[in-house]
């Protein structure tokens, strides 16, 4: 039930995330479904990364897309609009691709839910310190290339 | 479950009833004066939606890389005593390599303001 | 099992998405959708395989969505200074 109404919710403003012609109710809309996959999060029992989900897309990363339009677009006529092109070819790529994912999901056996839960925090805090401590130390390199980068483009010279 | 539909209900009643409530009775008699954006007492000049300044957006940009280190640091620094000195140094180095970032920003005078 | 078919819809609509759209920041917004469906989709796998690996991962993804919308914008807001327009159609400057 709760599973089906975040789900609904989710489709529905991706959907509109990809139709609407203002650009900016789309990144409204974008933040609605960020909101429904952390509550789908949470569904999964991973609160972390609901709570990561919240904190880094919805605080950090929509604003900065906010900021983005309202930097880019004309504000003069108000409207933001935006245009699509080749909506129909570009549809039935897409359902293709959809039916081919299903049925080579038809032909995949999928695992029975095993049930043993663990610590969302602390048992991603053991993995990321032993087994993945080098993909770690790699995120803070690309964090660091990525500020060093968006810095040097953004600024005026 | 039923809580969650109870909570539901609840949150659509609370927030449309009092929107409905203002809505019906509340006075409307607007002027140019009151639908005015408010600027603390000063009339305002040109509409509302105006072209941000780039300097904002360096700001914003430096707190997202932040953030995300941020997150990266909680679970790590809760399981460090239980794993002693090397869980220290890696999280030394995972810091370290990100005030290099910060040091470059500040030298760049992104975090100034003009 | 639904949740395995949801993110392959989420992730078909960021595609189409990111096919049709012109200005530049939409098609951003439909890269962010289509990363959130793989993320949903490991979600999915780490609690029913009861494996951490799963989480890490989408934590990873998310610091990599992070520094991608950083210097994507930031190249947007550079396309805009020079050109005055965002449409990814008539930025054709290294088009043969």
């Amino acid at each position: 039930m709760i599973f089906y109404f975040l789900a609904v919710t989710l489709i529905l403003s991706a959907i509109l995330v990809v139709t609407l012609k203002n650009i900016f109710h789309c990144a409204l809309f974008l933040i609605v479904a960020i909101l429904a996959i952390a509550g789908l999060y949470f569904h999964l029992q991973a609160p972390f990364l609901g709570v990561v989900q919240l904190i880094i897309y919805i605080g950090a990363i929509m604003v900065l897309i906010l900021f983005a339009i309202m930097l880019t677009s004309r504000i003069s006529d108000r409207l933001l609009q935006t245009a699509s092109r080749q909506s129909i070819p570009a549809l039935l790529a897409v359902i293709v691709f959809i039916l081919l994912a299903l049925k080579s999901l038809d032909k995949t056996p999928l695992p029975a839910h095993i049930g043993k839960n663990f610590d969302p925090i602390l048992d991603l805090g053991r993995a990321l310190m032993t087994a993945y401590v080098l993909p770690f130390e790699v995120v803070s390199l690309l964090l660091l290339v990525a500020l060093v980068g968006a810095i040097a483009l953004a600024r005026k010279d | 479950m039923l809580d969650f539909i109870i909570y539901l209900v609840i949150g659509i009643i609370f927030v449309v009833g009092s929107f409905a409530a203002a809505y019906f009775f509340s006075p409307h008699h607007p002027t140019d004066k009151k639908l005015a954006t408010y600027e603390c007492g000063e009339d305002p000049i040109k509409g509302s939606w105006i072209q941000y300044n780039v300097r904002y957006y360096l700001l914003g940009l430096a707190f997202v890389i932040f953030d995300v280190e941020a997150i990266f640091l909680l679970p790590c620094v809760l399981v460090m005593k239980s794993l002693g000195l090397i869980a220290f140094i890696e999280l030394a180095i995972f810091i370290f390599i990100l005030v290099l970032g910060l040091a470059y920003a500040w030298r760049k005078g992104a975090l100034e303001w003009i | 099992m639904e949740i395995i078919v949801l993110s392959l819809i989420l992730f078909g609509i960021g595609l189409f998405g990111a096919l049709t759209r012109k200005n530049a920041i939409a098609i951003l917004m439909a890269i962010e959708l289509m990363l959130n469906a793989v993320n949903l989709n490991l979600a999915y796998f780490s609690h029913n395989l009861s494996n951490i690996s799963g989480q890490v991962f989408v934590l990873f993804i998310i610091a990599a969505a992070a520094a991608e919308a950083v210097i994507g914008l930031a190249i947007i807001i550079n396309l805009y200074r020079e050109f005055h327009k965002i449409d990814v159609e008539e930025i054709t400057l290294l088009k043969w």
